[in-house]
Parts: structure tokens; C-alpha cells; sequence
């Protein structure tokens, strides 16, 4: 039976408060309602709610109070309800979730996880379809991951509960309703890895999220005009699984980064960055990004064409093999 | 301004009847004492050049001391950046708070060994925290057992200005909502750097609680017999079950905000000598030799303050400088092979200038 990558999210959840009664959720709309994209669904109703915490509204406030709960023994799970609302609680993420390990020498830690539902092409108004992920990626002591399938939803949610370090969880929000097959008994590997979503001889494809799949669907586009394409699904924006890309593009020689987060300092050109400085004389061809454009998120209706899709990803394929 | 602040001890040392007959008076004069040598010892040791910088609180010791020793051992306190005296009341090492100040270290002390956190610099953040621990608490089932050694409180410090950080509001809201086992102790000393409290609001501090639902108690910050009997009554309370309280601890900070700050640009010198004669530790000496205190209980105190000076100049030069390792090693609990790659890189870079220091 295939399972939604929602519904992934919300079997994982509550197989982690199964195991660990301190484990707890805290945001907004998550206990009656079931959050406004149903994660959290009819777990208040199982766990009480002590343990599934409608919030009042405030981001600084849930953030800011897990990490008391963190403190104070606790493994809260925090939902931020959209990534463009993500902003009023970055003082706490950034100046004191993300130090706090260091500031203290390492003495405590603070298991928090921040699940954010991401990115676009949902038709959504203002603030409900962004990719915020760089400025997480650059803050040291956060560690960044994001799903691309029901079995990486259950899997991942269930390791970043369970990380002593802090981790920001980017939910692909276009995705939450895409199904897949989940293997409950697999043991995950553990975050901070990537995957070959697809092998291939020619081109390197990295993205991460709700690309994906777009990105298999890419690589069997340029199959049929001969060009070998391996899907690198990066599961952990940070840290950033070097070793699997480079292997990769030793192989390939080609490399194309896509995300739909604005394209300046994006995880792209990290990417990008780190396979020259490694990999120089491996190269047949610049890499290239394929990204969203370095302005706000457009009105939704002309987000399909502001967005990278199938045609960008396949025209910058051909760029490289024709470079 | 000051008409309608709780007090009992008076600020020529008259103690009322209402106050607690078995209030330890030695050791709160003790505590004020040793507090307010840490902090004139760390204001000589920056201008020597050994720390960077030194908050001052001075003129504060009475709000502390009165605070730091109304809490149980496992309640736990969330500082700002000038808690020295509640510090010192729960027994961190007073040589631990200069590292932060010397650059040595950005935490030092553990703060689960005296329930006594790390210094929060970002104004306000800390209250978030101490809204967190005490739903903590809640869950834990440690409020309103009945059991004294079982229930317990936080208590988080603030001061006038951070009442106007949104952080802090949230904090009131969540507080009150959950009716937590917290405690709001806000230091009013008037001013925020140079920011009187006239630039944060109209209205007293402690009369910004009701707006949001629970107490707010307004005491004389400078008599630590009404400091600290408020706030062992609102920590009784929070223990209980009973809800959060916001207690207004007025008082003056009599030195510049830090050691880099200059006072001279935005307040009067006479203001500060005004609340230098109602200063919080002369009262209580007053008193204490009033009703015939022996000579040699003050001769004692001034020799442990001779002993810890020498402790803390002593001990701040002896503050080992950090491993070039340590925050590699302590940003992450699991540190990333990119990381490693970036602390062996460093570390041979450190070694190099070791072997050749051209």
C-alpha cells in the first residue's frame, strides 16, 4: 500500500513519541485542526495535549520555548505553518538554537526540530512558497535536511528526532500528497548523506526536495536522446555529502545543480564551489545551476515559468554536453 | 516615582515589623558584599586590560541577593549578561563569569550543575527559554505536588529594556496562557545604555502584567529584605500551581551600561549621586549594626572580600586560553567530515605558525 508523504511524516512522528514520551510537537493549529497540511493529524487526540501543543501565535515563541523544553530534557518537534513565516523566529534559531552547544562547550545539547513546509508551484499568495534553506545552511550548528519521498520523509523525520543537534526539516509542501511504497523495517542511514535516486554514466544531476522527482523524470527525458543522467538526491542541505557528488562527477564529468531557491549564494553554488575546488581537471564542462531568479517569489501565475522545471533542467543538460 | 514600591527595610535602616524575623541578614549582607566585590574587582581587572569588557551592577546587589537567595536548589534561574549576584547566591564560581569577558570562552560554567544558566547577551531571548524549561516542569508533574522537594520554578532576569523586545511579550503570553511556574524578575535600573525607561513605556513596569494576565508586584530594588521576600512569595506561588508572576525590582544602575559605555553623554551625574546615598548595602549595615551586630561578623566579611579579590585576579589571569579545536569540536554532537576537513586544515595552519612564527 503506498503511503503520502504526509501521512509518511505523521506515521514517523508517532512511532518517535511511541518510543520516547519526550518527544513533543508544539505550533500552530497542529492539535485539533491536524496543521493546516494534516501532518499532525489525530495526534493530539492519541498524545494529549501535553504533548501536541496548539501555540499561540508567535514563531519566536514556539522556537524559543522548545528550546526551554530542550533544556529541560525534552525533544520538541516545532512546526513552522508556512516557510515565509519562519522569519519572526530567527533570532532564536540563529543567535541561540544553533550556538547554544558551542556557547556551552558542548555540555548541552538541544535536540530541536523545526519541520517547514517549502517551495512553491502550489498557487499559493505571498509568503506560502518560498525556499529559505540557504540561510539555514549558512548558519553553523544547524543541521538541514529535506525529504523527497514517503520512505525519506519516514525515514528522515524519525533520525532528526532522534539527532542530538538541531535540525530545520523542509517539507516539499507541492509534494505532500505524492505517494510512494514505504519499507518500515530498513534501517535508515543516518542524516548527513545523500542518495543516488537514479544511476547514470554522463551528467551529474543534484537537487534535493521537491525536484526530485522532477529530476528522475529529466533523467528519463534525456535517456531517450542517449545521455546517461544520475539523479543525486541530497536529503541533507547541511551538511552537504561531498563525497557521494564527488564520486559521482569523477564518473560523469558533467554536473548540473537545481533548486528552486533564488539562485546568489544558494546551495547550488556551493555545489558548484566544492566540485571545482575538488574535482578541477575531472570537468568536461562548467557546472552549471538551474535555479530560481535572484527575485521575490513571483504572483503564482507565473510561477510554473519562474520555477526550474523539466525544460530548464533538460535545456541546461544540453548546454553542458554542448559546451 | 518611588511611593508605591514594597519595602522593609528603609533606606536609612529602619526594618519594618513585617518582615520575616528569620531572614538570614548576616548572609544577605554577606552575599551583597562578595557580589559587589566581584564586580568592582572585574571593572579593575578590565581596565587593566584583562577583560574586554564588564558589565557593571553596581547599585543592584540588594534586587540579586534578595532574588538569588529565594530560589531552591532546583529551581532554575535564566541570567541576562549582569546576573553576577544571583550568581554568586547560587554558587557559580565568580572567576567562571570572567571568561566570557575575556574572550576565553562564550559560556563558562555548566548550567545544569547550580540551575543557573549561561549568560544571554541577545536582549530578551533568555525569557523564551524560561518559558520553555517551566513547561517542562509542568510535564515533569513538578508543580502544585504539595511536596517541597519536588516542585519547583524558574526564575528569568530581565531588565526595563527588554521589556519592549517582542520576545519578551511572546514569553508574557505563553507564560499567562499556560499559567507556568515562572517568574518574571525584572531589574527596572531606568535605563537601557541610554535609553530612559520614559523611552519604553508609559506605564510602570509591573502594571504591564495585568494586560496580560497575572501579577505584577512592585518592590523597592535596593532593600533586599522586600526583594527577596517578594519574590520567595511569587516562586511559592509558581510552585504551587499557581501561575506566573512579573515583579518590578526599581533600582538605579549606577555605573555606565559596560565598561565602554559613557554615561556622561546622556545623564546627570546628580541623578546617580541621589541613588548612591540610598544604596542597598550601607541600609542593611546600618541596620545590622543598629541592633548591635558583633564587630567582628563585618571584620570577617571584609577578610573573605580580601581573599576573593586575590581569587579573581589570580584566577582571571590563569584562564586558560580555548584549543584552536574547541569550536570545531563543539558546534555540532556528531561533527561533519566537512567540518573535520576544515579543523585539520586550521589546525595544521596553527601548527605551521607555531613551527615558523615569522
Amino acid at each position: 500500500m503506498s503511503t503520502a508523504i504526509a501521512h509518511a511524516l505523521n506515521e514517523g512522528l508517532r512511532s518517535v513519541m511511541e518510543e520516547d514520551d519526550k518527544v513533543l510537537l508544539i505550533g500552530e493549529d497542529i492539535g485539533r485542526l491536524g496543521g493546516v497540511f494534516r501532518v499532525t493529524d489525530g495526534l493530539q487526540k492519541d498524545f494529549g495535549e501535553q504533548r501536541v501543543v496548539d501555540a499561540p501565535l508567535g514563531e519566536a515563541g514556539i522556537v524559543g520555548s522548545a528550546i526551554g523544553l530542550a533544556m529541560a530534557g525534552y525533544r520538541p518537534v516545532c512546526e513552522i505553518q508556512f516557510d515565509g513565516f519562519v522569519f519572526p523566529a530567527m533570532n532564536q534559531i540563529i543567535t541561540q538554537l544553533a550556538k547554544y552547544r558551542h556557547r556551552s562547550e558542548g555540555r548541552v545539547s538541544l535536540p530541536v526540530v523545526i519541520r517547514i513546509p517549502v517551495g512553491g508551484g502550489i498557487g499559493a499568495i505571498e509568503h506560502h512558497s518560498e525556499s529559505p534553506e540557504a540561510y539555514f545552511a549558512h548558519t553553523a550548528g544547524l543541521r538541514v535536511v529535506s525529504p523527497s519521498s514517503a520512505q525519506e520523509a519516514y525515514d528522515l523525520i524519525r533520525a532528526s528526532v532522534r539527532s542530538d543537534d538541531p535540525v530545520v526539516f523542509l517539507e516539499p509542501k507541492h509534494n505532500y500528497w505524492l505517494k510512494g511504497e514505504i519499507d518500515r523495517s530498513a534501517a535508515p542511514a543516518p542524516i548527513g548523506t545523500a542518495k543516488v535516486v537514479r544511476p547514470g554514466d554522463d551528467l551529474t544531476l543534484v537537487t534535493y526536495g521537491a525536484l526530485v522527482p522532477t529530476a528522475v523524470k529529466v533523467a528519463a527525458a534525456a535517456a531517450e536522446d542517449g545521455r546517461s543522467v544520475e539523479v543525486i538526491d541530497l536529503r541533507s542541505l547541511s551538511p552537504i555529502d561531498d563525497a557521494t557528488i564527488f564520486a559521482s562527477v569523477e564518473r560523469t564529468g558533467r554536473l548540473v545543480v537545481a533548486h528552486e531557491a533564488s539562485q546568489t549564494a544558494g546551495l547550488g553554488s556551493e555545489i558548484v564551489a566544492r566540485v571545482q575546488d575538488e574535482l578541477f581537471y575531472s570537468l568536461e564542462a562548467p557546472a552549471i545551476r538551474v535555479t530560481g531568479y535572484d527575485t521575490p517569489y513571483p504572483p503564482s501565475r507565473l510561477e510554473g515559468d519562474w520555477l526550474p522545471g523539466l525544460d530548464r533542467i533538460l535545456d541546461a543538460i544540453d548546454r553542458s554536453f554542448t559546451y | 516615582m518611588t511611593d508605591d514600591l514594597f519595602s522593609l527595610l528603609s533606606p536609612d535602616g529602619v526594618l519594618s515589623d513585617a518582615a520575616n524575623a528569620s531572614v538570614d541578614l548576616r548572609g544577605m549582607f554577606s552575599d551583597m558584599v562578595m557580589s559587589r566585590r566581584v564586580d568592582t574587582e572585574a571593572i579593575a581587572l578590565q581596565r587593566q586590560g584583562e577583560l574586554g569588557l564588564w558589565p557593571s551592577m553596581l547599585g543592584q546587589e540588594a534586587a540579586q541577593v534578595g532574588a538569588g537567595r529565594a530560589l531552591n536548589p532546583r529551581d532554575v534561574a535564566f541570567p541576562t549578561y549582569r546576573e553576577h549576584g544571583v550568581a554568586w547566591c547560587r554558587g557559580v564560581d565568580p572567576v567562571s563569569l570572567l571568561g566570557l569577558f575575556r574572550g576565553t570562552t562564550l559560556g563558562g560554567w555548566d548550567p545544569t550543575a547550580n540551575n543557573f544558566n549561561l549568560y544571554t547577551l541577545v536582549i530578551g531571548a533568555q525569557t523564551l527559554h524560561a518559558v520553555g524549561y517551566a513547561m517542562g516542569i509542568v510535564r515533569d508533574g513538578d508543580v502544585g505536588t504539595g511536596d517541597p522537594e519536588r516542585d519547583r520554578a524558574v526564575l528569568v532576569f530581565l531588565g526595563d529594556g527588554a521589556l519592549s523586545e517582542g520576545e519578551t511579550n511572546e514569553a508574557f503570553v505563553w507564560a499567562a496562557a499556560q499559567n507556568l511556574p515562572i517568574v518574571f524578575f525584572c531589574q527596572n535600573n531606568q535605563w537601557a545604555i541610554s535609553a530612559p525607561y520614559s523611552v519604553q513605556s508609559r506605564v510602570p513596569v509591573a502594571q504591564r502584567a495585568q494586560g496580560f494576565g497575572f501579577r505584577g508586584v512592585r518592590v523597592d530594588g535596593n532593600d533586599v529584605v522586600a526583594s527577596h521576600a517578594v519574590t520567595v512569595e511569587a516562586l511559592e506561588q509558581a510552585r504551587a500551581g499557581n501561575g506566573p508572576t512579573l515583579i518590578e525590582a526599581f533600582t538605579y544602575r549606577r555605573n555606565p551600561h559596560t565598561t565602554s559605555d559613557d554615561d556622561g553623554r546622556y545623564r546627570e551625574g546628580a541623578m546617580t549621586d541621589d541613588w548612591t546615598t540610598l544604596d542597598p548595602i550601607e541600609r542593611l549595615r546600618t541596620y545590622l549594626t543598629t541592633i548591635g551586630t558583633d564587630e567582628d561578623f563585618f571584620a570577617e566579611v571584609a577578610s573573605q572580600e580580601t581573599e576573593l579579590s586575590e581569587r579573581l585576579r589570580a584566577g582571571c589571569r590563569a584562564l586558560p586560553d580555548p584549543e584552536p579545536a574547541s569550536s570545531f569540536l563543539h558546534t555540532y554532537a556528531e561533527m561533519p567530515a566537512d567540518l573535520e576537513r576544515q579543523m585539520n586544515d586550521h589546525l595544521e595552519y596553527v601548527a605551521a605558525g607555531e613551527a615558523d612564527p615569522a
